[in-house]
């Protein structure tokens, strides 16, 4: 029997799985389980649609523990090679998706009614932190079902029946095209243009750059509709359909992620049509798009990290110097437990965000379906809302810097064969670099969270935390991760007195740091409640949590601007 | 017609692959309490030639099993894959039945389904290791047989074109319908289950009152398969005499535990006049020549 699942052999995902409350999400997501009369793979109650979560992340774990990891090195060396004009996956690459298409995984998220599974985003988190695992690159095309899933929030109901079945069969691949060589971080300066021709028609002229798997038959592109402006607001979004007015000009050779080919477009005249409403491109629909593109960035730099974690521990035990297993040592068996810790405080942190995101959805589904009930969870939806705007941020940093320390300390563990290409750390370790810089780098999420943090959306979470458990259990930790929270407290009461943008942006990493140690020490504090493991876990994470927390607000509160007063002066001479 | 009926035979076997400590009883048979039971390995293999067939052709997969009543967990798997139907062929009766009496009922059940083109099954089974299950089938059914294939090279409406493994090399050899074929190993690689199918039919399980169901049964081609069907001696129409242990001519006399265990080590020079040494000796030993 197939033995290599990585579902069945990660104890921490079953953890959650075991004792996290999805009764709201599952009472969102299915309705009254009126699929069921309509679709004999839909569950009759929340057992039963639990089972099934369980019964797809068994199935994705046996596909990437069995047959997308053992080809994850082939398609590292042989990579998405680009000739004549055209795109050509690895065979790994072409034969991993034709798997999970057989088994009906590539429409994970849409509704049923579209051929979808209908999952909510906390079981498609499990799921593409497992194919990461397996194969990093091989996450870029599956998760681009985020395509998918903004056409069917958005979309017409022509344009969702005419294409979301088809994805859902695997026919049909995504992209989504905002980066141009002009317009990275910025996405208000993008320059390609859409106009609408005498026959009423769209076009797209113009140039996309660092686009994923742009040789999809189908992509999201954002692009200029309004003549004369320059900001956010003259951007709409198209869908546009691959044909021979687009051109795919070269792809980039890359570090890492060698599987997943990433195009520079010429778009030629080409015929597109327009997504939703017009002007709402940015500001709307691509800020949809992107944050369930964070997430997912948010579960593939996690599943990285395991992969790398994985590996250095076994390295650890078979290395032997000084006559013992090298593990033995507290300079390597630190390092190990603090990948593990991080990795289990990054999985908490994605489970909540994740969970907060479908309850946003699911809120948001509800009151499109029944107009009338509107006011009764409009409030709900717009503290929802704000939560997923804060937490979204943060775990895509979070994980992606803590993945990116977990792949440097996974080499560190090998040593010198680390270094070489015989062993998988370093094909993790090139896959991990990308993960804090696509979909906003490290510094935009840190622009993205701040706001949320420094007034204050993040202590009513916490707030909800200390209201709705009972910490007397773990009550010692608990006063230390709450003592984390003062000083959080104290640092935004001394940048709020402050009034100084400069100052309260230059100290925004910072804040939004401290922000997620305290998050996570709570959600691990949550954890522990329920496990006696888990309470250790805790209580080595909140430990180095203090140290930084500390060293961070003891900046804040120094005053010192030096950086902000010099930098000119200490960079250039 | 449109596509071509398939029958695939399977069965559910103890997991000799992952044999550990308390694997074997002391008198030397299987102790299959502490094996896990799984899906005979070339059994996938043969229904994931049909499977390919199907998608290509269309058609109907029958998967039949004969075995105690949790083998319907082999026709589970078989669904979850995209089987169309499957039967349980159960009875006290076929208990401590050999290679002759398993073929006879499996080819009752087959003569009562009918109207096949292709039967596919697995070459050998891990526990058995006999390989004669398929090739009596079709010598009973008196139909061509294509045993020990490594791959289908072309199939249409009308024939069948295969590539066997033989002791010799390899044989491209090309059958009208209906044939049987068995399946090696390294045929293909079987699918993974569909989710879709999974979550349908996770909970299909045997049907306690056979005949009140039968009607639903058959219509139910688009809809959940709420139970598997069930076929005694009498539903396929069975001599009685020629099923279980007393249809078996086979008996076991003896079973002897062979333990593996080395005697000693040849260190062999790493020059030609050591390796000409080394090649002597495993022609000796009839391990190579």
């Amino acid at each position: 029997m197939n033995s290599n699942n990585f579902f069945h052999d990660n104890q921490d995902i079953g953890f959650h799985l075991k004792n996290m409350d999805l009764s709201r999400i599952v009472e969102l997501k299915e309705d009254n389980f009126s699929d069921y009369k309509t679709h004999d793979y839909a569950p009759v109650d929340l057992p039963d649609t639990i089972d099934n979560y369980k019964q797809v992340l068994s199935i994705v774990g046996d596909i990437c523990g069995n047959h997308i990891a053992p080809r994850a090195t082939d398609v590292d060396l042989e990579g998405a090679t680009f000739k004549d004009g055209e795109v050509h996956y690895a065979k790994g690459t072409s034969e991993a998706i034709d798997v999970l298409t057989k088994s009906e995984l590539m429409g994970m998220t849409l509704p049923r009614k579209y051929g979808g599974l209908n999952l909510p985003k906390i079981v498609y988190s499990m799921a593409i932190e497992m194919i990461s695992r397996a194969d990093a690159s091989l996450m870029n095309l599956v998760g681009l079902q985020d395509i998918a899933d903004t056409i069917c929030k958005f979309g017409s109901e022509e344009q969702k029946e005419r294409l979301l079945p088809d994805f859902a069969k695997g026919k049909l691949s995504g992209a989504m095209d905002l980066t141009e060589p002009d317009a990275g971080s910025d996405l208000q300066a993008i320059m390609i243009k859409a106009s609408m021709e005498k026959d009423g028609n769209w076009y797209l002229n113009g140039v996309k750059r660092f686009i994923t798997n742009g040789c999809a038959d189908v992509h999201l592109v954002l692009a200029r509709s309004e003549e004369g402006s320059s900001d956010g607001r003259g951007l709409s979004l198209f869908i546009y359909e691959r044909d021979k007015n687009m051109k795919i000009r070269r792809i980039e050779h890359k570090l890492g992620i060698h599987g997943s080919p990433t195009c520079e477009l010429q778009f030629n005249k080409a015929p597109c049509e327009l997504l939703g409403r017009r002007k709402m491109g940015l500001i709307r629909y691509t800020m949809s798009l992107m944050n369930g593109a964070r997430l997912g960035i948010g579960a593939q730099s996690l599943g990285i990290a395991e992969a790398a974690y994985r590996e250095a521990k076994n390295y650890a035990e078979a290395r032997s110097q000084f006559k013992r297993p090298i593990r033995q040592f507290s300079a390597v068996y630190e390092m190990l437990t603090d990948m593990k810790v991080n990795i289990e405080a990054g999985r908490s942190l994605l489970y909540e965000t994740s969970r907060i995101v479908d309850i946003k959805e699911g809120l948001e589904e509800r009151i499109e379906k029944y107009p009338e009930r509107k006011s009764d969870l409009r409030d709900e939806l717009s503290r929802y809302s704000k939560l997923a705007g804060l937490y979204t941020p943060l775990v895509k940093a979070f994980n992606s810097e803590m993945g990116n320390r977990v792949c440097n300390d996974a080499i560190q563990i090998h040593g010198g064969v680390g270094f070489t290409t015989e062993f998988n750390v370093e094909r993790h370790f090139r896959d991990q670099r990308i993960t804090n810089i696509y979909e906003g780098t490290t510094q935009m999420q840190v622009v993205a969270g701040a706001g949320g943090v420094i007034k204050g959306t993040v202590f009513e979470r916490l707030n909800e935390y200390e209201s709705t458990h009972n910490f007397e259990k773990i009550e010692s930790i608990f006063r230390r991760a709450k003592k984390l929270r003062g000083d959080l407290e104290m640092a935004i009461g001394h940048i709020k007195q402050k009034d100084d943008s400069i100052f309260s942006e230059f100290h925004a990493r910072r804040i939004v740091e401290m922000a997620t140690d305290t998050i996570i020490s709570y959600l691990l504090c949550i954890d522990a409640i329920k496990d006696e493991r888990k309470e250790k876990v805790c209580t080595i994470f909140v430990g180095k949590a203090e140290g930084r927390v500390k060293q961070h607000m003891d900046y804040i509160l120094s005053d010192d601007l030096s950086i902000v007063e010099n930098h000119t002066e200490i960079i250039d001479t | 017609m449109s596509g071509l009926n398939i029958i695939v035979t399977v069965k559910q076997v103890p997991d000799t692959h992952n044999i550990s400590g308390d694997a074997m009883k002391e008198d030397g048979t299987v102790n299959r309490a502490v094996l896990p039971a799984i899906m005979n390995p070339e059994d996938l293999n043969a229904l994931e030639e049909a499977l390919k067939i199907k998608d290509l052709l269309g058609g109907k997969i029958t998967v039949i099993t004969m075995g105690p009543p949790k083998a319907v967990q082999v026709l589970k798997e078989c669904l979850f894959r995209g089987a169309d139907d499957v039967i349980l062929i159960s009875d006290r009766r076929f208990a401590g039945a050999d290679t002759l009496a398993t073929s006879y009922a499996l080819k009752c059940a087959i003569e009562k389904i009918g109207g096949y083109q292709l039967i596919f099954c697995g070459r050998q089974a891990i526990d058995g290791d006999t390989a004669q299950v398929g090739p009596q089938i079709a010598e009973k059914l008196g139909i061509n047989q294509l045993s020990g294939i490594m791959s289908v090279k072309n199939v249409d409406t009308s024939s069948i074109t295969v590539c066997r493994q033989t002791e010799y090399g390899q044989q491209i050899v090309r059958s009208n319908f209906p044939v049987l074929i068995t399946v090696t190993g390294d045929a293909n690689e079987p699918r993974f289950p569909s989710v879709k199918k999974v979550m349908a039919y996770k909970d299909t399980g045997r049907l306690e009152n056979e005949e009140s169901y039968d009607e639903a049964y058959i219509e139910s081609e688009n809809k959940k398969i709420a139970s598997i069907k069930e076929w005694n001696v009498d539903d396929i129409g069975a001599d009685v005499a020629r099923c279980g242990l007393g249809g078996s001519p086979t008996k076991v006399k003896h079973i002897e535990k062979v333990v593996l265990t080395t005697s000693g080590i040849n260190h062999i020079q790493g020059s030609d006049a050591g390796i000409s040494e080394l090649i002597a000796e495993l022609k000796n030993e009839h391990i190579i020549g």
